[in-house]
Parts: structure tokens; C-alpha cells; sequence
């Protein structure tokens, strides 16, 4: 179990503000940090990894204890194992695929397995390639396997599928489910993703302003309690066409495109690029087996 | 005179070759410091860095000659361990290092500047002291940058004039190095002499910049 309590004080637009954050994560579990940016997700994950100091607090994972502020415990990045997944990959430049891994492992065994690993992300064929050359989609697998060669404690995910297109972000939020299935690994996942969160994360920890201000699975998040659809997509806004008296709402839905319809009025509510739910009872949608 | 030819060439390139060699040890974790260091004084100890892009040489070599005068503080302390560094080729070493330090700095201090912090930081997630992260990811990444600072360094000591001829003043085989004699020989009308020497420095920096760059660009093309 992984337990979290700190207080940082933050920086943002809108002044300094003192974050404080309560989490507990179960072993194996999947949470995802959703909020807007600024609110302290990154700085969240960075303090667990040990990037950066919380004023105080404490951080607990399987009965160790990383970080107490009161005992003046500051387990150095290094000796904490953490598999840490930035943003922007961040593979070593001069190390081809397999040297960027090899360089992780801390003993034979794991040497060994650095093999299966590159498998497992399908990137055998590229492992001797400079990170240089590969497509935003294999860095980012790359960089994956890399965080799990000295097997984790937890993995912590910032936005690691924010800089690529639908499709291939679809196909790794796959993998990360497949993986986090194989390893079992506790992982914290920084989102703004509506649809990763759901596929992928056990339970939601909803961050504003430096607060986690609800915890609970995905699905009960979005549907605010208030649907009784028994069918919900969710989906992304890509276009609104005021045709009087209606509009016509086009959404991506995963990677297919659904039009919909709304009132004038209804349509103020929503924005190109914003998330929306398209619900429906079980007796409407029509249903036909895909040959 | 052909020996005093020789010897004059080879003082030049070992002392550009040894001064080179200390501030390789010494730019790393200069540059290091003023690209990372949040210290309030930085800017301070940046611009010390850089003094000797704008000082004209002799205000360093005479600042530096009175400090190596044995009647002087700093060197009746050094005389008395032994060290004479007024008018010896030590001398001209400390002289040829602190004149070519921004030469070696700059290139890699802009070099480190562009890394990502996050090159960094993954490194430390995976377990990688500092000094290895800097020996094992950072210096390869950053190579471009040591080799700039390298050949520049080295060129700019094999071109050294003013600094020299302070401290070191013109004694053969101790402190005459090519750039000082080309001076000293059109000074004596020995032309000939003269173009021996300048001819020497022209093909020999020239031929070192010129295979630096091949190779750079042959390392840049690879990756």
C-alpha cells in the first residue's frame, strides 16, 4: 500500500497556493490524477519520486517510508523505486533502444530480462536504433519499458500520451493496460484524458487547486449521478453547426465519429475540444453484429 | 637554429596541449554550476568567467606578473613552496588557463543549457548517482559542446600573444613559444624565419579545425 500525505506550497496563475494532498492506493492499484493544469498533479508525482521537497508531510510505500517530514526522512530519487514516465519521454539520447534499458538494470537478472521487455512493447526489431529515430509512439514505449526494468514499487505516469495522435494513443493505452495487468504494479497516471482515465484506472482522484477534492471510479465521475442512460460514451468535441432549430454536435468517440443532435440552446454548453457524454436508454440504440 | 625552430613549436603546442588538458577539468564543473546553481552570485562569478573575452591581455598578464613577483604577497608564498611561476613555463601555463577559460567554458555551458532537466531526472529515477548520470549520459549527450570547447581553447592558446610576452617573456625553450617569436623575428627582420613559424601555426590550426569539424559533422550525420 502506498500512502501519501503532503503539503507543498505552489506556484501558479493565480498566486501561491498550499497544496495539500491525501491519497491512498491499494497494491496493484490503478489511480488516475484528473484535473486542470496547474492544479499540482505533476509537482504530486514529482514529490513521490523525490524531485521535488514537499514541505512537509509523509510518504509510505509497502511499509517503508520515503519521506517524513517529522523525522526528517528524505529518501534520496535514487534509493526510491519509482519507474517515472515524463512527459516528454526523456530516453538519453547517445543510447540506442536497448542501452537506454540495459543502463537501468541494476544486476544480471535484470539485464536478463531487459530482452523480454522489448518484446513485450514490440520494439525487438528497432532495439538497436538511436531514440532519434523512432516515432513519438515507440519513445514513449521505450520509455515505458525503461521505467519497469528495476521493477517499481510504482509507476508513475505524467501525461505520457499527451503528445500523440488518436490512434496511436488508443493502441498504447492498451499496452498500459496490458502491462499494469501482467506487472500488477501500483500506478498513479496523470490525465486530462476522459477516456484514458476510464479505460484505464481503477479509481479517479479528482485535483483542484491543490486538493484531491474526490475520489471515486471513473464511470461515477463522469455520469455525475444524474444520467440513468444505460448506454454512455464519452466523447470529444470536434465540431458544432447551428442549423435552426437545431445543432449538430460532432464527437470522436474513441476513433470513430458520431453526429448528434441538440437544441440551439443546449448547444452553449459545450465547446470544440471539450469532453462530452452521449447517453442512451438500453431499448434505443440498435445493436447489429459487425461482419 | 633548426632545433630552436622545433623547440619553439613544440613549447607552443605543449603548453596549448596541458592548458587544454586542466581546463577540461576545470570547465565541466564550472559550467555545470552556472547552468544549474541557483546561487544569488552567479552572475559574479559568470562574468569573471568571461573577463578575458573583453580585458585586453596585458592588463592579465600584468596583473598576473605582479602577483608572480617574488616580492609580491601571493608570490613570496608560492617562492617560498617552491614554485616561480614569473617568467617559467608554469607561469605561462596558469596565465593560458585562466586567459582561454571562457574559450572552453561557453561551448558547454550552452551545450548543458539545452539539455532537458528530465534527461536528468530519469537518470536519478533509475537509480544513477550524479556522477553518473554526468559521466554516462550527460557528457555524451553534450559532446558537440566539449569539442567546440576544446579546439577553441587549444587554438586560443596556440594563438596567445599578449598575456605571454608579460609574464613569460621571450626565453627560448622555457617561455618563447611561436607567436612570440614571429614578433621577436620581424623585430630582428629575419623574415624568413618568421613566415617558418607563421606558416606552421596557419597549417597545423588549420588542419586540426578542419578534421574537428569533419568529424563532428561525420558524428552528427550517424545519429
Amino acid at each position: 500500500m502506498v500512502a501519501i500525505n503532503l503539503i507543498k506550497k505552489l506556484d501558479t496563475a493565480d498566486g501561491s497556493i498550499e497544496a495539500h494532498f491525501e491519497l491512498e492506493l491499494q497494491e496493484g492499484e490503478f489511480i488516475t490524477l484528473f484535473g486542470a493544469s496547474g492544479a499540482g498533479k505533476t509537482t504530486l508525482l514529482r514529490m513521490i519520486a523525490g524531485l521535488e521537497k514537499p514541505q512537509s508531510g509523509k510518504i509510505e510505500v509497502n511499509g517503508e517510508v520515503w519521506f517524513d517530514s517529522q523525522k526528517k526522512i528524505d529518501i534520496a530519487p535514487q534509493k526510491r523505486k519509482v519507474g517515472f514516465v515524463f512527459q516528454d519521454y526523456a530516453l538519453f539520447p547517445t543510447m540506442s533502444v536497448k542501452e537506454n534499458l540495459l543502463f537501468a538494470a541494476e544486476d544480471d537478472e535484470q539485464r536478463k530480462n531487459v530482452a523480454s521487455l522489448i518484446e513485450m512493447v514490440e520494439l525487438t526489431s528497432l532495439e538497436n536504433r538511436l531514440p532519434h529515430s523512432l516515432s513519438g509512439g515507440q519513445k514513449q514505449r521505450v520509455a515505458l519499458a525503461r521505467a519497469l526494468v528495476r521493477q517499481p514499487k510504482i509507476i508513475l505516469l505524467d501525461e505520457p500520451l499527451s503528445a500523440l495522435d488518436p490512434t496511436m494513443r488508443q493502441k498504447l493505452q492498451n499496452e498500459l493496460a496490458f502491462i499494469h495487468k501482467k506487472f500488477g504494479v501500483t500506478t498513479l497516471l496523470v490525465s486530462h484524458d476522459v477516456a484514458e482515465t476510464v479505460k484505464l484506472s481503477d479509481r479517479l482522484a479528482h485535483v483542484e487547486a491543490g486538493k484531491i477534492v474526490k475520489i471515486c471510479p471513473p464511470m461515477e465521475f463522469f455520469s455525475h449521478h444524474t444520467l440513468s442512460g444505460k448506454l454512455q460514451l464519452i466523447g470529444e468535441v470536434l465540431k458544432i453547426e447551428e442549423d435552426f432549430p437545431i445543432t449538430v454536435v460532432t464527437l470522436l468517440v474513441g476513433s470513430s465519429v458520431v453526429k448528434t443532435i441538440v437544441t440551439c440552446k443546449e448547444a452553449q454548453e459545450f465547446q470544440i475540444g471539450s469532453q462530452a457524454i452521449i447517453s442512451s436508454k438500453a431499448f434505443n440504440p440498435i445493436l447489429m453484429p459487425v461482419r | 637554429m633548426e632545433s630552436e625552430f622545433l623547440s619553439t613549436i613544440a613549447l607552443t603546442f605543449k603548453l596549448a596541449s596541458i592548458t587544454t588538458v586542466i581546463l577540461l577539468f576545470i570547465a565541466i564543473p564550472l559550467a555545470s554550476f552556472l547552468v544549474f546553481s541557483k546561487m544569488r552570485f552567479k552572475s559574479i562569478i559568470e562574468a569573471i568567467v568571461s573577463m578575458p573575452l573583453v580585458l585586453p591581455p596585458s592588463v592579465l598578464g600584468f596583473y598576473l606578473l605582479i602577483a608572480f613577483t617574488p616580492s609580491s604577497a601571493i608570490g613570496s608564498f608560492l617562492g617560498d613552496h617552491g614554485i616561480h611561476l614569473a617568467f617559467s613555463f608554469n607561469g605561462l601555463v596558469v596565465g593560458s588557463v585562466l586567459f582561454s577559460l571562457p574559450f572552453m567554458v561557453h561551448p558547454i555551458q550552452s551545450a548543458l543549457s539545452q539539455v532537458p532537466p528530465s534527461i536528468f531526472e530519469a537518470a536519478y529515477t533509475l537509480g544513477k548517482s550524479k556522477l553518473t548520470t554526468m559521466l554516462r549520459v550527460i557528457l555524451p549527450t553534450i559532446r558537440h559542446g566539449v569539442i567546440s570547447g576544446i579546439v577553441l581553447a587549444f587554438a586560443h592558446t596556440v594563438g596567445e600573444f599578449g598575456v605571454i610576452l608579460m609574464i613569460g617573456g621571450n626565453i627560448p625553450g622555457e617561455t618563447r613559444v611561436a607567436s612570440i617569436a614571429i614578433y621577436d623575428e620581424v623585430e630582428s627582420l629575419n623574415y624568413d624565419v618568421a613566415h617558418q613559424y607563421a606558416l606552421t601555426l596557419f597549417v597545423v590550426t588549420f588542419a586540426i579545425l578542419l578534421l574537428v569539424y569533419t568529424l563532428n559533422k561525420k558524428s552528427l550525420g550517424a545519429r
